[in-house]
């Protein structure tokens, strides 16, 4: 049977959660290792840590978060951020990290995918994919290299890949995309909807569809959810495997018990919280 | 406070945990130390020689798991350790590593602890299998179970077991998945305990009892 996970995603800058958290029981909702306990407690499946510290010098920080999160938490969980080589890779793994997620470094050279995925196994590569529709877009985009200089359109799905954060274009189809990460080893795709991310209006079920359809792997939607009504549909329209989803959990609006009943009630099962 | 409070399944226990140099082996260790064992990542003969048990771990391929084991030496440890009827725990692919070959890896040996190929998943399903799924027990009597049917425990993995006499707990993923099993001394889980929370918690104590046990036996 299949089982949807619910992921919370804590990013994280130079060693402190970011993006607001507003739990009254924590002492310090900037420490990832107590947040991420609380989430364990609750019944969180897995933890997503997305290191978004500017520097590579700070790198050093994740892997101590890394091996101080592994000390208190009995849950997968998985770093992304920052991983551009296997010894990346290998840091993390070795601190504790169950999974890597790679993301800018996979559009720039695919092939990082099949040496982790060949070193480490499938089941510890995540490819983070960040994508945009090119229909709600195109108007007010003039970065996108959807089309070529003819104008003719070389992205057929209509969903573009995109990096740094959703702000540069990269002319890639993201269905194609994610066919070539997962042949080349990837175990599980993080789809990203950057037209959804941070709005609150749900996923994008049409990308995560299409994707879902694309590939045999797990996928997890995220981008986009602004309740725990959003969650379900993520499964049963787009057809992915676990949801992910930040703000309502890390602003204590919806607790992980609420995420799992609201998937629950939809008819899809759950890990009880 | 009573004295049960201050004890741990685990209390005075020396585990070694098999290191190959392959991924995460930080959490094996962790959860073993949170029962009170002293755990150690080791490829020392010595070390494993002196550990009142063993675990196997194993992420990635089956054949690169096996060269590594080659490599370092532990094939032959890993058999030493099996015929000294001390308590022998596969996890993951460390318990595919203990059957006689993969579908994976073809024509390459296992350790041949168990009788049996792992196979690949089947069915109208996604591979790899990675979530959390509930356990049925088929062995209730089985020591490593104890209070453990309809638990829930953390999988990934695209191959998988064949039922034998040796299954102690199955799954389902897109039909029967073999989730642990036991013979003799040597006992094994495709599942991660190390990540699954207070059931797999609950799993790792069971085995610590019967090396707690096994330990008074060999003193005896």
């Amino acid at each position: 049977m299949e089982v949807i996970r619910v992921i919370p995603c804590l990013d994280v800058d130079n060693g402190r959660v970011v993006k607001g958290v507003n739990f009254v029981d924590i002492r310090d909702a900037g420490d990832p290792v107590e947040l991420a306990a609380r989430y364990d407690r609750e019944g969180a499946d897995e933890l997503i840590f997305l290191d978004i510290t500017a520097s590579s010098d700070d790198r050093e920080t994740t892997v101590a978060m890394a091996e101080a999160v592994a000390e208190k938490v009995f849950i997968p969980f998985t770093i992304g951020g920052g991983i551009r080589s296997v010894e990346d890779a290998r840091r993390m793994l070795r601190a504790g990290a169950d999974k890597v997620s790679v993301n800018s470094a996979a559009v720039k050279r695919p092939e990082l995918v099949a040496e982790i995925a060949e070193e480490f196994g499938s089941q510890c590569c995540v490819v983070a994919i960040d994508v945009r529709a090119i229909d709600e877009h195109q108007a007010d985009d003039e970065g996108s290299k959807a089309a070529d200089q003819d104008g003719s359109p070389v992205i057929k799905s209509g969903f573009e890949v995109y990096v740094r954060g959703g702000r540069d274009a990269t002319g890639i189809d993201a269905v194609e995309f994610a066919k070539k990460v997962v042949a080349l080893g990837a175990g599980e795709i993080l789809l990203t909807s950057m037209n959804r991310d941070g709005t609150r209006v749900g996923f994008d079920l049409p990308l995560t569809r299409a994707i879902s359809d694309a590939v045999n792997v797990p996928v997890i939607a995220s981008g986009g959810v602004g309740s725990v009504d959003d969650l379900a549909p993520g499964v049963l329209e787009g057809g992915a495997s676990a949801v992910l989803a930040a703000s309502i959990f890390h602003f204590g609006e919806s607790t992980i018990a609420d995420a799992k009943d609201a998937l629950q009630k939809a008819g899809l099962t759950v890990r009880p919280a | 406070m009573r004295l049960s409070d201050l004890t741990e399944p685990g209390d005075g226990l020396t585990i070694a945990v098999l290191d190959y140099g392959i991924g995460n082996l930080r959490s094996a260790q962790k959860a073993l130390q949170r029962l009170g064992a002293t755990a150690l990542l080791t490829a020392d003969p010595a070390s494993i020689e002196a550990a009142d048990g063993v675990v196997l771990p194993g992420v990635g391929a089956f054949g690169a798991c096996m060269d590594a084991m080659d490599a370092t030496g532990l094939t032959e440890q890993s058999q030493l350790v099996a015929a000294s009827g001390r308590p022998f725990l596969g996890i993951c692919v460390g318990m595919q590593l203990m059957f006689d070959g993969s579908d994976e890896t073809p024509g390459r040996s296992g350790l041949g602890l168990f009788s049996g190929t792992v196979r690949r998943l089947t069915g109208e399903v996604r591979i790899p299998q990675m979530q959390w799924n509930k356990l049925e027990v088929t062995a209730p009597e089985h020591p490593l179970m104890s209070e453990l049917d309809g638990s829930w425990m953390y999988f990934v993995h695209s191959y998988g077991a064949e039922e034998t006499d040796d299954t102690i707990a199955v799954t389902e993923y897109g039909g029967r998945v073999v989730a642990a099993v036991a013979r003799d001394n040597v006992w094994a889980t495709q599942f991660h305990p190390e990540k699954s929370a207070d059931d797999g918690k609950r799993l790792l104590a069971n085995w610590l009892e019967f090396v707690a046990a096994s330990r008074l036996v060999a003193q005896a």
